[in-house]
Formats: C-alpha cells, structure tokens, sequence
C-alpha cells in the first residue's frame, strides 16, 4: 500500500504540488494523467522518497509487512523507480549493469534472476554489449529489468512506455502482471491516456499541481480522463496568456 | 558493519569497472601529472639545490591537479546518464555511496601517484628514500585527506551550474591543511628531518582525515537530496 | 531598526574620535597605530559574522525555515566585507613596522584563506538557481568551511610563525586608554554588524516576497 497525504511541494516561490492525497492499496494499478507541467514526475520523485515534499507525508507500506513501518534502506529494498534516466553505467555491459542492482539489492541467486530478465526483456543476446552501444528502446528495456530485478512491491513508472515499440510494450505489461499478481502497488505515469488506462484499477488526473479527477478505472473512462485534462491544459494556458499580457511579454 | 563495507566495496569496483572499460580519467591524470612535470622543469629550469627544496612541493601540486581531474567526475552526471540515481533509490546507507566513490577515487589517484612518483624522481634527479616507511606515510595520509575532502565537495560542487569550474574554488581553501602538511612531512623526510619536527605535520593530516570521515555520516545525505 | 540605525552611527561616530584622537600616540610605532582600532574591531566582527553563518546554516538543516538561510548569506556576505577590511588595513599596519605589505605569518594567512573560504561560499550561492537547493548545499559548506578553519590555522602555525600578540592570556600590552578606544571600537563594529545584517536580511525577505507575490500573479 501507498499513500501521500496532503503532500505539497515548493520550489522557490512556486508551488508545484498543492495538498495531494491519494492511495493505491495493494495489488493495484493508479494510472496518473495530466497535462506537461501539472507536476507529475514531482509528485512521482516524492512518493518514491527521491525528492522530499514541503508539507505533507507519504506512507510506504511494502505487501506482506503487516503494519510494521519501515524505513531508509530497509523501506527502499522494496521500491522499484523507471524515470527518465535509465540509471544504467552506458559503459558497462547490460549483465554487468543488471549484476551490479541485483547485489546492491541482495536479491538471491542473483546470476539467475539477471539471466532470466535479460531473457524476459529479449537482451540475452545482447547480454555482454556495453550500454553505450544500445539504442533507446533497449535501454529502455534494460531500464525495465533493472526496475522489476528485485521484485519491488512498490513501484513507481514514469512514462514506462516510452520508447517501447509494441514488443515491449507487451513483455512491460507482463512484468507489471506479474508484479500486481504478487499483490505490489503502483503508480504508472502517462501521457498517453488510453495505453495507461488500460494497465490501470484506479485513475487519477492532475493539473497544475492539484489532484483535478480520480476515481477506479471502472467508472471514469479514458474519455473522461482525457477530456478533464484538455479542459485544465486550456485553462492553464489561459490564465498563462493573460498573464503574459499583461506584463507585456510572451511567455 | 559488514553489510555496509560490502556495498561500499560494490560501488567502489562498479566505479573501478567501468574506469577500466575507458580508462578516460585514468589516461588523463596520468598525461596530465607527467605533462605537469616537464612543463615545471621548462618553467623553472632548477639547479641543483633548487631542486631539492622544490621538489615536495611541485610533485604534491601535480597530485592535487591531476587528481582533480578524476574528482570532478564523480558526481557529474554527463552523456545523459544520471550515475546517482540508481544509488539514491537503492537499499544503501547515503554514507556508503560517498565511501564508495572515495575509495574508487583512492585507488585511481593513487595509482596515478605511484606511476609518476619514479618519473618525478628521474627528471628531477631525486633520490627517493623508499625504504623510509615516513615517506610512505606522508604520502599516504595526504592523498587520503585529498581524496576524502575532494570527493565530498565534488558531490557539494555537483549541485551547481558549472560545477567543475566550480570545484577548484571550492575545494582548495579547504584543503590547505593538507597541502601544508602533506608538503612539509614529504619534504622533511627527503631534507632527512627529525621525526619529531615532522610530528605535528603528521598529526594534521590524520585530525583532517578523521574530520572527513566523520562530516559524510552527518552531511553528506543533504547534498543529495533533491 | 531607526533607534538601532542611530545608535551604530553615534557609536561609530564615537569610536572614530576616540581611535583617531583622543587615544594617545603609541610610543614605538607612532600615529599609524591607530590603524589597529578599527582593524582589530573589523577582525573580531568578521569572526562573529562567520559564526553567525555557521549557527543559520545548521539552523537551516535542522529546521529548513528559510529565515536561517536569509541570515547565514547575509552573514557571510558582510563578514566577507570586514574580512576584506582587515586584509586591507592590516597591510597599511604591516608595510609601516615590518616594512612590507605581506607576510606570511600564521594570522595573515588564515585570514586570507577565511576570505577565500567564504568567497567561495558566496560563489557557490551565485551557482545554484533554485532557492532550496541554495540554502541546503550553502549550508554544508558554512558549516565544513567553519569546521575547517581551526585545522587551517593549526597547520599554518606550525607553517611559521612572526605575529605580534597583543592579546595574550591573563596579560593585556595596553595603555588603558587604548583599551577604552578598543572596546568602544569594537562595539561600534558590532553595531554596524547588527544594522547591517538587519537590512539585509530585510532586503532578502522583500525579494522573495515579491518573486512569491509575481508567482501568485501567474498562477491566477
């Protein structure tokens, strides 16, 4: 289970993210929308512990650890992140990459489960390539085995897709099958709401930092969600031209 | 204790590893400390016993430089690739990434330092007494002070724009404790000092090691938040 | 803030006088002794102005109130200025009665490296645009570059070592005359210090109000 209550996040005198709530019990998929800017990866980076909010908390409760609250690295070995950073050495090879995780993770019989992911993801014949050599689409891939390696139970998808031809796409949705069938709880960024819908039990949408929609997939279609956030995008951009006129510059 | 000296070591070889693949940084402060060397003696054309007082210093300063080379990559995140993140997010102490980092720069610099060491000596025609374990523990103490403070303001300077020009101003005022000291006891032990003369040169070196041994378990985690 | 305008400018006004004038002419070194008044009062309030970064910048970590961080840059940029002072005014000194500007002896050159330290700081700040992130890594280094201080100095005693000391323990070199000049001296630095800091922290607090204040105008 996850949750983040009331999390707001400043940065100098702008408020990226303002009194936030939600939570994704386990074994669930929040598939969180928005238009660019409405603070997504921020509020992404903070659940995540990557960043830390100004008012507000999150509250990690890793499946199978009863009540018991953890934290720093014991909490962490229980978080699986895919940004936009592969967080992959481009001058090592993708083994060497997907080794180097799985001992910092101290995931057990760590040469068989990197085999079985590089396989999982199609790069075992690409398995002692350095990174550097990659295209965008099998760093991405090998991004995704470094996310699921230690079978987190929380886990954090920034633009999964990214990236992916339809392949991928299908072996991501397997790892994410996987994970949700092993009762983890996630939150998937989008953009593209009807690809993120699909994967999702819950929706929620944001714009320009506040939690707008949100609700169980069930009930509020990719329609809905997609016509929420044109109307904020529209709104925003506005009130941002309004602005801009009247300081007598484009913005 | 051991979990945690474990993944020190891990980053530490992660580091080593890739370095190896490369050698970019390794090749640079190598070139660069052998260029410092013939650059000084065209510049300084010293005679004899010119060359002797000036040697401890020169062959130190080249170590700094040529380490700061290495030190400003540490925590640069350059060809789009981010290397901290991955170890934000993982199940290791903050303090153990920095240890990680600092190690792996200790064993380049010092390989650097032990291939120019007879280069140096050979161009400037000093005898090195290798035997002397004074020595050895000069150079020691004042590269681990270097690493130990270089690696903690290379992560401070990596928060800033520009932070490799950054790096220099930030991190040599700092460091004068053992530039000082790491200069007097290398230059005492080959002027043949006594060792109590060099005592307390030896004794600042270890109180700045120890003080950046310590300052990373108390300040090292606000560097990298974000 | 008026009162305490008024009151550093009479005690700065007073120190003048009795540094410039009323004190008596130092029997060795002549009327360029005098030069040690404000300089010693600039020495002693840089001192306190890196102290009091110091105390904002692990206020700051601990409590992450922007107040904290808006006092330790002031802080350092004034005792950046005095440091510059006493860089300044000790040469002047040091040119007349050792008969050169410069020399490298143990207080000199810790001061100068204090300055480099705390230029650095304010390079630092200069580097980092986002306001958090500012105050946060500003801190560390207010706190390493003061940590530092005391090893710089213990290595450059152990350098070389020919300054006078005035100040030692148990025995003060003073007609007592000059001390009254020195410590009036002293306390109108110290009051300058206080003004200053106030106006700029002042001026901090007004900037970012007025940037939350554009924000807030954007954003409606």
């Amino acid at each position: 289970m996850l949750a983040a209550g009331a999390v707001s996040k400043r940065i100098g005198s702008r408020w990226i993210l303002h009194r936030v709530s939600l939570s994704v019990p386990d074994g669930q998929v929040l598939g969180l929308f928005g238009p660019n800017g409405a603070g997504k990866t921020t509020l992404l980076r903070i659940l995540a512990l990557l960043a830390r909010p100004t008012e507000g908390q999150v509250v990690l409760r890793p499946a199978g650890h009863g009540e018991r609250l953890l934290e720093g690295p014991a909490l962490r070995a229980h978080l699986g992140f895919l940004g936009h950073e592969s967080y992959l050495d481009p001058r090592l090879t993708a083994r060497e990459n997907l080794s180097f995780y799985a001992r910092l993770y101290d995931v057990p019989q760590s040469d068989r489960r990197v085999d079985e992911l590089l396989d999982q993801v199609g790069l075992a014949l690409f398995a002692h390539e350095p990174v550097r050599t990659f295209s965008r689409g099998m760093v991405q891939r090998l991004a995704m085995a470094r996310t699921f390696l230690h079978r987190p139970s929380l886990l954090f998808l920034d633009e999964p897709l990214s990236g992916l031809d339809a392949q991928g796409a299908v072996v991501f949705e397997a790892l994410l099958g996987e994970a949700r069938a092993a009762r983890a709880s996630a939150v998937l960024v989008s953009h593209d709401v009807a690809a993120g819908w699909r994967l999702a039990d819950r929706v929620a949408v944001l714009a320009g930092g506040e939690l707008v929609l949100e609700g169980p997939a069930s009930e509020i279609g990719p329609d809905r969600v997609q016509a929420e956030y044109r109307a904020r995008a529209q709104s925003a951009e506005r009130s941002r031209a309004a602005w801009s006129a009247s300081h007598g510059r484009s913005a | 204790m051991v979990r945690f000296a474990r993944k020190v070591g891990l980053i530490a070889f992660r580091e080593l590893q890739a370095e190896a693949r490369t050698k970019e940084a390794f090749v640079a402060m190598l070139v660069f400390a052998l260029l410092v060397a013939v650059v000084f003696s065209f510049a300084l054309n010293p005679g004899r016993e010119a060359r002797e007082e000036i040697f401890p210093g020169l062959l130190w300063v080249t170590f700094f430089f040529a380490g700061l080379l290495g030190l400003g990559r540490s925590f640069a995140g350059d060809r789009g690739f981010e290397p901290l993140g991955g170890l934000l997010l993982a199940p290791v102490d903050r303090a153990a990434i920095f240890f990680g980092k600092a190690a792996a720069n200790l064993v380049l610099v010092g390989i650097v330092e032990l291939a120019a060491l007879p280069v140096f000596s050979a161009f400037f025609d000093i005898r090195l007494p290798l035997s002397d374990g004074r020595l050895w523990a000069s150079l020691v103490l004042g590269t681990l002070g270097f690493i130990l403070g270089g690696t903690f303001m290379a992560a401070l300077a990596a928060n800033a724009r520009a932070a490799e020009l950054l790096l220099p101003l930030l991190l040599f005022p700092v460091l004068v404790p053992v530039v000082i000291a790491a200069v007097q006891t290398t230059g005492g032990v080959l002027a043949r000092a006594l060792t109590e003369e060099l005592a307390f040169g030896y004794r600042i070196l270890v109180v700045y090691t120890v003080v950046f041994l310590a300052a990373p378990w108390l300040l090292f985690e606000y560097l990298l938040e974000s | 803030m008026r009162i305490l305008i008024r009151v550093a400018a009479a005690a700065m006004i007073a120190g003048l006088y009795l540094g410039l004038v009323w004190a008596p002419e130092d029997a060795i070194l002549g009327q360029v002794q005098r030069i040690f008044y404000p300089h010693v009062a600039t020495a002693w309030n840089a001192y306190l102005a890196f102290t009091v970064v110091l105390v904002g910048s692990i206020a700051y970590l601990r409590t992450r109130n922007e107040a904290w961080d808006r006092l330790a840059a002031s802080s350092a940029e004034i005792g950046v200025v005095f440091t510059t002072l006493v860089l300044l005014t000790g040469p002047i000194w040091a040119r007349a009665v050792w008969g050169v500007w410069w020399t490298w002896d143990p207080r000199l050159t810790t001061t100068l490296i204090l300055w480099f330290i705390y230029v650095g700081y304010l390079v630092l700040r200069a580097a980092i645009d986002q306001p958090d992130r500012r105050a946060r890594i500003a801190a560390v280094f207010g706190i390493i570059g003061f940590i530092d201080v005391p090893i710089v100095h213990f290595s450059v005693t152990w350098w070389r070592t020919i300054h006078p000391s005035v100040i030692r323990p148990g025995k003060l070199d003073l007609e007592p005359a000059m001390l009254v000049a020195l410590l009036v001296n002293v306390a109108a630095f110290t009051l300058l210090y206080a003004v200053l800091v106030a106006c700029r922290t002042r001026l901090e607090r007004v900037s970012a109000a007025v940037a939350a204040l554009r924000e807030r105008l954007r954003s409606a």
